[in-house]
């Protein structure tokens, strides 16, 4: 009762959240002074590249758990490896909205669909990455796939930070850090901040749902596995 | 499995003494020895991979058919692409030869680190790379009609730079994907994602050095090249045990 109740009580609150985030952005901010509407797609575009940094996190926590535990605490080692796997996979799923957005966005502001600048290869590059990780995953098997892929998560993790550096250390065409970036920055707008931050809300609780409905099917997976492997054992 | 790796960390801490340095050393020219031996009597690794790296530098030219203006934009580019190219081929090959006759089980049995077969294999997939190179520049030059207009020597520190970060992370992952399925696809799907910021790095100060035109002037990219070089061959020496053990 309780499990059917959380089963379909936060699914509602997170759509909730995400319909108030949707109306937040499109109906309440007011349309910026220099771009217009198009400005709006700031509240999708920032809040999920923020948010795939988060969940590229979790996948490098669970990388280097699994490999701290795997030789001596296999149950716990599943577990960080589930929670990285599902990490990559929400991961690339909000990078990909990140590299969606961002040339809708770039086409009427920029005049171009893509530019080589350094943030936007580096991001994709990020996504790249995380492709190739799940790519792994699938072709190979058994524990020992589970530690070639937390080598390469570790190896992605490191990609990160200068993808994040990148449009502080050189001169970019894609726009200078709206928060954090300086005395300048910050929103000055107090209903363009409330929509920004109802969609980080909303957007981090429906990535975070996502995320762990994942890990536990990721971890009932594990156990159908172990119960054959064992079955199959014991037939021997 | 778990008494593998109680044996791995009875015998890994060790004190860092001016011995073991040269202990681990030896070891890593035991390594290279025999690398560089095979190969000079095979000579499989250079002659594939030059003949293959002058057919890529052929098709861009036929494929782009670029003026002399044109090459000097697009050298960088092809050289790095080539060389990319056939240093795939022979990364492959590089760890296909120690799975004959188990040799690497064997190596995985002796009591010394993987670090130290990893820095001998990347150093002698180096060596292979950079004579490639030293026979395809000229050529290359020749053929594309380059006449540098910037600090040309400074060229013989980045191309060697960005060799580097290609062989040690070319090193690396041959060694993971051999124990995957499909294993000669999975190589450059790994691998190109990780090399791409080095690719970018390299061609960008290849460009101003052919160009002169003081487009990066502090030689930042050049920089970049270097952080990343050591970066990456800090985590691959200390990442490369688990890579050879995984179970």
């Amino acid at each position: 009762m309780m499990k059917k109740l959380v089963f379909v009580a936060i699914p509602l609150v997170v759509a909730g959240l995400m319909a108030w985030g949707f109306y937040q952005a499109m109906y309440v901010a007011p349309d910026d002074a220099m771009q217009g509407p198009i400005f709006r797609i700031f509240y999708y575009h920032v809040p999920n590249a923020m948010l795939c940094y988060l969940f590229f996190s979790i996948n490098a926590v669970g990388s280097v758990l699994y490999l701290a535990w795997r030789g001596r605490n296999f149950a716990r080692a599943q577990a960080a490896d589930a929670w990285s796997l599902a990490g990559a996979e929400v991961g690339v799923v909000y990078c990909s909205v990140v590299l969606i957005t961002g040339p809708i966005w770039g086409r009427p502001v920029w005049g171009i669909w893509w530019t080589w600048d350094a943030r936007l290869t580096t991001t994709l590059i990020l996504w790249l990455i995380y492709v190739s990780y799940l790519l792994l995953r699938r072709f190979a098997a058994g524990p020992e796939m589970r530690t070639l892929a937390a080598v390469l998560s570790i190896f992605g993790a490191i990609d990160m930070p200068i993808n994040y550096l990148a449009n502080r250390l050189w001169r970019t065409q894609h726009p200078a850090p709206v928060f954090g970036g300086g005395p300048d920055s910050g929103m000055k707008d107090p209903q363009m901040l409330a929509a920004f931050g109802w969609n980080v809300l909303a957007w981090a609780a429906w990535g975070l749902m996502i995320l762990v409905w994942r890990v536990s099917i990721e971890r009932r997976q594990q156990g159908i596995d172990g119960a054959v492997a064992t079955a199959a054992l014991a037939a021997d | 499995m778990a008494e593998l790796e109680e044996q791995n960390a009875t015998r890994k801490p060790r004190q860092p003494t001016a011995w073991s340095a040269l202990v681990w050393a030896h070891l890593v020219w035991a390594h290279l020895a025999k690398d560089l031996r095979i190969e000079l009597r095979s000579r499989e690794a250079v002659q594939s991979m030059l003949f293959f790296a002058l057919l890529v530098v052929v098709l861009f030219s036929m494929a782009f058919d670029p003026t002399a203006a044109m090459a000097r934009e697009i050298a960088a580019g092809v050289l790095c692409v080539a060389t990319l190219f056939a240093s795939v081929s022979m990364l492959n090959q590089a760890w296909a030869r120690e799975m004959r006759h188990q040799v690497l089980d064997a190596l995985r049995m002796t009591p010394s680190d993987g670090a130290a077969l990893f820095l001998a294999k990347t150093l002698a997939n180096f060596l292979f790379v950079t004579a490639v190179q030293g026979v395809l520049a000229p050529v290359f030059f020749i053929m594309y009609n380059l006449h540098p207009s910037g600090d040309a020597w400074l060229l013989l520190a980045v191309i060697p730079l960005g060799t580097w970060a290609l062989v040690v992370n070319g090193t690396f992952f041959a060694a993971l994907s051999m124990r995957s399925r499909n294993r000669e696809l999975l190589l450059p799907l790994i691998l190109f994602p990780i090399f791409l910021p080095a690719l970018l790095a390299m061609v960008l100060s290849v460009k101003t050095l052919l160009n002169g035109d003081g487009s990066d002037p502090h030689l930042l990219w050049m920089k970049m090249l270097v952080a990343y070089d050591i970066l990456f061959t800090t985590i691959g020496l200390l990442l490369f045990d688990v890579v050879l053990g995984a179970e």
